[in-house]
């Protein structure tokens, strides 16, 4: 006897009883929805969060200025000045693990166009600082080095900037505007970089070179960094290592005995990031494996209902052998009826789980992203399933005397 | 003349064990039926036909004793082997008829076909044959519910002799119809046995037995007697 056959027997005793089918797969439905819609959550969320950290640049590691003996409560960039711009030199010249660093200085100032005014942070960067932080530019070019070696009055600005000063889409290369009332040319517009996972908005910013930046922006003490370093490791597994090597560096250079807490802080975002998305991974994983018990409990109901089925169909069973079915054909019967019922729950439940995660996209604004492999892997377990709790009630009817079976009332 | 008759029950006995109770079913039957003969097997209730006729059907096997079906041991044969016995050498009619619900007369038909592993369409074909010739060549996608007692036992009729084969055994194939349509039925079951099929029919209606030319009578799962009225009509019988 075919599988088809077996298959077209299953699929007609099925159909004799929709309305209960329907509700053994609900628990199945149900459960496989769940795992879909939940991963589906969870990888977005995750996604979410990566993208959020790679737009903050690539391997990158930013140390700053602070007090270790207040760990944890940060006094803000500058507040207690600890980095020297030899420090700086150092990181870039010294630890073989670091690609590229750069200074970022940062205060508040008001920018004013011809049209409007907005008040912004206020960068000092190198050209460097764009390439850590992968940052293209829409239009122009950014400052080189020869700019910063002349502190020219140039200006690179934000997306948020253009739009407050010039209304969006417009393209202000060329123009002037007047930072603390000093003159700026504007010679490129940064490309959208979007929210950093904070929420803080990467746009909202205008980049001078760092020695205009120094000479006319900011005022008093000029060995130390009023600001941090962002650098740029070689690779994302030398992080790590970048991080280390940098805080032994800079302990050295600021003469630090071994008992004496950092003056200074090493960030590594690849290492932050990564710890979010372990933190959204054990999120998936527990939604997940809530998912799977429902479909455990799926599980279950359908072997109920088989046993059922089996007692309720005694004398067809005993009619079959009757006629020449052999124990494997009517184990193999009960056997796809249970496996049909469940991979069409899984089926089902499959579609309910995408539309689910799109409506949960669509109305809320949830950043949901479907996987594959979670789908086969939901119908292949949901299969499995089928077959866990079909084995015992197929084995059941199987076993039947066809003598009993026949007289069975 | 066939060198070994198609049935040979050889000293057989069924022991049932009820708790510490041991009930002797059958206690050393033995019995021999020619290809193409009818017999009838009569009996009051707990004599033992029943019990044998699960035998005879390869449904059960002898706790002692042997039974050969076609020249072949059936006390020895696996579940698998005698499910194989049932499915091509014996076709089966019940006195409830024991036709699958919901499914219609030509797929009930078709049932032994099934697992016989019968192509579809040939299945088709044959399940149509089968209805023909008990005379339900119109009502091939009728179900059991739309049929009348009698027809549903012509189906079963038909579901029996589908496979061709060698014997037919009938339990009882009267016992839930009125005496017109018993009449009927008896009529389709005599006309097997006349076109060279095994017929054995088990039956405690006297007039029913009538239809059989030998009579084999059961008491305490002993024979007590077997009879043949047409000496003439049984031997012989091209098969």
């Amino acid at each position: 006897m075919s599988l088809w056959e077996t298959l077209r027997i299953a699929l007609n005793a099925l159909a004799r009883n929709t309305l209960r089918s329907f509700l053994t797969a609900l628990g199945i439905i149900i459960g496989v929805g769940a795992v879909i819609a939940m991963v589906a959550i969870g990888e977005g969320a995750k996604a979410r969060v990566e993208q959020a950290f790679a737009s903050m640049g690539t391997n990158l590691l930013i140390v700053s200025p602070g007090s270790s003996s207040t760990r944890g409560v940060f006094g803000g960039s500058g507040s207690m000045p600890t980095l020297t711009w030899d420090d700086l030199r150092a990181i870039r010249e010294e630890v073989p693990s670091v690609r590229i660093a750069a200074p970022q200085l940062r205060s508040s100032a008001q920018v004013v166009s011809d049209e409007e005014n907005w008040t912004t942070s206020i960068y000092g960067v190198t050209p460097e600082y764009f390439d850590i932080r992968s940052w293209a530019m829409a239009s122009g070019a950014a400052f080189t080095a020869s700019d910063v070696d002349t502190a020219s009055k140039v200006a690179v600005v934000g997306q948020t900037v253009v739009e407050k000063l010039y209304g969006s889409g417009a393209d202000p290369v060329g123009r002037v505007v007047r930072i603390r009332n000093m003159p700026f040319q504007v010679i490129a517009v940064m490309a959208r970089k979007g929210q950093s996972p904070m929420g803080q908005d990467y746009d909202d910013g205008v980049f001078i070179p760092v020695s205009t930046y120094r000479a006319k922006i900011q005022g008093g003490l000029q060995t130390y960094i009023a600001g941090s370093i962002f650098v740029g490791a070689i690779s994302a597994d030398a992080t790590s290592r970048a991080e280390r090597e940098i805080r032994s560096l800079l302990r050295d250079r600021h003469r630090l005995a071994p008992e004496v807490d950092d003056d200074f802080q090493v960030r590594n975002l690849t290492e932050i990031a990564s710890a979010q998305q372990e933190g959204t991974r054990t999120l998936t994983t527990l939604l997940a494996s809530i998912a799977a018990v429902s479909l455990l409990v799926g599980g279950i109901g359908i072997m109920n209902i088989m046993l059922v089925s089996v007692t309720e169909r005694t004398r067809e069973i005993g009619v079959r052998m009757a006629v020449g079915a052999k124990p494997r054909h009517i184990r193999a019967q009960f056997l796809v009826e249970a496996l049909t019922l469940s991979v069409l729950g899984g089926i089902t439940g499959v579609g309910l789980g995408l539309l689910a995660a799109g409506r949960l996209a669509a109305q809320f604004g949830w950043p949901v992203q479907v996987r594959p492999d979670i789908i086969i892997i939901s119908l292949v377990f949901s299969g499995l399933v089928g077959i866990g709790f079909g084995l015992y009630p197929a084995h059941r009817a199987s076993r039947l005397d066809p003598i009993e079976a026949l007289r069975y009332e | 003349m066939t060198a070994q008759p198609l049935i040979v029950v050889d000293r057989v006995t069924r022991i049932y064990r009820m708790g510490d109770v041991e009930v002797r079913a059958l206690d050393g039957v033995s019995l021999e039926v020619a290809a193409g003969e009818m017999v009838a097997i009569m009996g009051a209730s707990g004599s033992g036909k029943s019990t044998l006729m699960n035998l005879l059907g390869c449904l059960d096997r002898p706790t002692s004793g042997r039974y050969l079906l076609d020249g072949k041991e059936v006390s020895a044969m696996t579940t698998d082997e005698l499910a194989e016995i049932r499915n091509r050498t014996l076709g089966f009619v019940f006195q409830n008829f024991n036709l699958l619900s919901r499914t219609s007369a030509a797929e009930n038909v078709e049932l032994p076909l099934v697992y016989a592993g019968v192509p579809a369409a040939e299945r088709r074909r044959r399940a149509a044959e089968a209805l023909q010739r008990v005379g339900l060549g119109n009502r091939v996608g009728h179900h059991p519910s739309q049929l009348s007692g009698g027809q549903q036992q012509r189906v079963a009729i038909a579901r029996a002799l589908v496979s061709e084969p060698r014997v037919i055994l009938a339990d009882e194939p009267t016992g839930n119809l009125d005496s017109r349509t018993s009449v009927e039925v008896m009529a389709l079951l005599k006309g097997l046995g006349d076109a060279g099929m095994t017929v054995i029919l088990v039956t405690h209606e006297p007039d029913i037995a009538t239809y059989a030319p030998r009579v084999i009578v059961m008491k305490d799962g002993r024979i007590e007697a077997d009879e043949r009225k047409e000496a003439v009509a049984t031997a012989g019988v091209p098969t």
